[in-house]
């Protein structure tokens, strides 16, 4: 070997191609590396439709259900709680709820973003880092608001929620409260994951 | 044969036979004198220079604890809280190791700040140094690392909703933000997927690597030696006779017995606050998780760790509102560069990425950008070594401007420390708002003012008063 010229671009050859063979061996063998991190499907199966019972809800008042791991509200809004999402128009970003539109159920987009006015169905994640917001339902000058009218507020970042689960302009968190895909049995049940038909 | 070769070891007494039998095998004798016995280090490091070493100190301790913890701690979401309580009520001595714990995680982040404050005075990130600094970052990094998935594990509170918000800040990302954040979490929520597999980082693959690092930090160190407090380069000047630079002495025995000295220190403060406060009044652990968790309800009022705070607080100051902040200063500071820079194809690619920027600016959410603002601020000390044009390394030759910036900087990094633990107001955010322009100001404006600065001649050899 010694005497004999070496043959480099032989050699080249041979040690592009071996690490050619060796880096997609790898990378195949980290796919299931990387899958088996993926949710399980003991996970993907957890997220069945739960039923949310509210009879004994008094006006003004809220419930919390879980649902997929995530709380679920409940608010049963009196008049006035209802004529302040009105006349919040203008201090909440998104008002209609068109930048995703797929976080409103065709049958919650209205006014008041719920099948019955009276009855607000959100999930209670802000839309921001996921924290889960507080309620402050009397209207009175907060530290985070002086002209507050009621609403909800989130204690990681200050964003900050109406009665209709919309968020206020100029937070951090960009979009308004996820209506969970969720449909009436009775006046005061309903299924949370099953929305009714055309959902 | 090699093994004949070698001189065989003296000097240890009994040992020297043990000893020589296996330096004929390893390179004992090498590593010994190369990274201790004859491992000159400038002869005039003063106080800031006790943070290396403590910083060693407390990793052991970390991992000594760590490992003891986890023989008695569960990975799972129903028994994890009740098991960090069976260990400080039930285990011998539990409540001790895990108070260890904790306030050596707290005390990790002291010392590794006031270390990285020594390099920023002293210089130390500046040719040939950079890869020391590169590897120091990336150990911050993983350090940051560490403590997240570890404050996890107890299961509280503030463990749940601290993880939800960080986990969540990978689902910022556009595209495939969501798909991460499912991945990273193993679940639609933190649940017990997500604890499992952060004890799997935190007791492994987290270590694992800082430890390789820790190892690339010191090989780098010992490779171009140490800086000091003048940042002149004692290499440049050797003794003739011996070929040692004539600043440098001895790492062992001087600088082993400092060090000690420092330990002995440092301890004695460690122990005080592991016994008598090891809370440390809600910043080292935080009072709602003494609370498990509940995914159903935040507390009223969510921080993270002190160590994590200034970042968080960069994360809260990015509102609508400051988009048009950042927007200006994108537009100024491109300006600068363009007028600053001769090559064409810099001037192009820099209006390019200006443009891109601004048009993200206003269509991604502010979220995103606030998710960006947070890794650019960690990231940032990364270009340290070239962003500093100053003609001289130490702080003490510099000039009032770079002084000033430095002073300003740590400053503004207290001020979002602090907010990071307070609740949201308008006033906090403005304040944040501001103190997130000092802090990038500083870096991005270096190459400019440390230009301008009115530098004094560094001296050619050290400054040291010692007794002669």
């Amino acid at each position: 070997m010694a005497d004999k010229e070496l043959d480099w671009g032989k050699r080249r050859f041979l040690v592009a191609a071996t690490s050619v063979a060796g880096g997609i061996a790898t990378g195949a063998v980290a796919v299931p590396f990387v899958a088996s991190m993926l949710p399980s499907e003991r996970a993907k199966a957890a997220g069945a439709p739960v039923e949310a019972d509210f009879t004994n809800l008094a006006p003004g008042e809220m419930t919390r259900v879980e649902w997929q791991g995530k709380p679920v509200w409940i608010v049963r809004r009196t008049r006035e709680m209802l004529d302040s999402v009105k006349q919040n128009d203008d201090k909440v970003a998104d008002p209609n709820s068109k930048r995703k539109p797929e976080w409103t159920p065709p049958y919650a987009r209205n006014e008041y973003r719920s099948i019955k006015p009276e009855y607000l169905v959100v999930v209670g994640i802000c839309t921001h880092l996921g924290c889960s917001p507080v309620d402050k339902f009397k209207p009175q000058p907060e530290p985070f608001e002086t002209d507050w009218k009621g609403g909800f507020y989130c204690p990681c970042h200050g964003s900050l929620f109406d009665l209709a689960g919309r968020v206020y302009k100029n937070k951090p968190a960009p979009d308004n409260l996820i209506v969970p895909p969720h449909k009436y049995l009775s006046d005061a049940q309903i299924l949370i994951g099953e929305g009714a038909k055309g959902a | 044969m090699a093994v004949a070769e070698k001189q065989p070891v003296t000097g240890a007494g009994p040992f020297n036979g043990l000893l020589t039998w296996v330096d004929q095998r390893f390179p004992l004798v090498q590593l010994w004198r190369e990274h201790l016995a004859e491992y000159y280090a400038p002869k005039n490091f003063n106080f800031w220079y006790y943070f290396g070493s403590l910083a060693l100190l407390v990793l052991v301790l970390q991992i000594v604890t760590g490992i003891l913890l986890t023989m008695h701690y569960k990975p799972d979401a129903a028994q994890a809280f009740a098991s960090v309580e069976y260990i400080m009520r039930d285990v011998p001595g539990g409540w001790l190791i895990r108070y260890m714990h904790s306030t050596g995680a707290s005390a990790f982040f002291i010392v590794v700040y006031l270390h990285m404050f020594r390099g920023l005075m002293y210089g130390s990130y500046r040719k040939p140094r950079e890869l020391i600094w590169i590897f120091g970052m990336l150990i911050y990094l993983s350090l940051m690392a560490e403590a997240f998935f570890g404050y996890l594990l107890p299961w509280g509170q503030m463990s749940y909703w601290g993880a939800q918000v960080i986990v969540n800040l990978f689902d910022a990302i556009p595209l495939i933000g969501p798909d991460l954040a499912l991945w990273i979490r193993g679940d639609y929520v933190v649940s017990d997927a997500t604890l499992n597999r952060f004890f799997s980082f935190h007791v492994i693959a987290i270590p694992l690597v800082l430890l390789g690092l820790v190892a690339a930090h010191i090989m780098a160190l010992h490779e171009v030696g140490s800086n000091n407090p003048d940042g002149v380069e004692i290499k440049k000047n050797l003794d003739p006779k011996t070929g040692h630079p004539v600043d440098g002495i001895p790492f062992h025995p001087y600088y082993t017995v400092k060090d000690t000295l420092g330990a002995v220190v440092f301890l004695i403060v460690f122990c005080v606050i592991m016994f008598f406060m090891p809370e440390f009044g809600g910043y080292f652990l935080e009072y709602n998780n003494y609370i498990p968790a509940d995914p159903l309800k935040t507390p009223p009022h969510i921080a993270p760790v002190w160590y994590f705070t200034p970042y968080y607080s960069i994360l809260r100051a990015t509102t609508e509102n400051f988009m048009w902040v950042l927007a200006a200063g994108l537009i100024a500071y491109s300006a600068m560069v363009i007028a600053a820079v001769k090559i064409n194809a810099v001037r192009i690619a820099v209006v390019v990425i200006a443009a891109l920027l601004l048009v993200g600016f206003f269509t991604l959410d502010p979220k995103v950008w606030g998710v960006v603002l947070m890794g650019a601020a960690v990231l940032i000390f990364f270009g340290l070594p070239w962003l500093d044009q100053s003609p001289v390394r130490s702080i003490r030759y510099k000039g009032w401007l770079v002084k000033g910036a430095l002073a300003l900087f740590v400053v503004a990094f207290f001020i979002l420390g602090y907010l990071g633990t307070q609740t949201v107001t308008e006033g906090r955010t403005l304040m944040a708002q501001v103190c997130t322009l000092i802090y990038f100001v500083f870096f991005l404006l270096m190459p400019w003012y440390t230009r301008m600065d009115k530098t004094r001649p560094e001296p050619a050899r050290v400054t040291w008063q010692g007794a002669h």
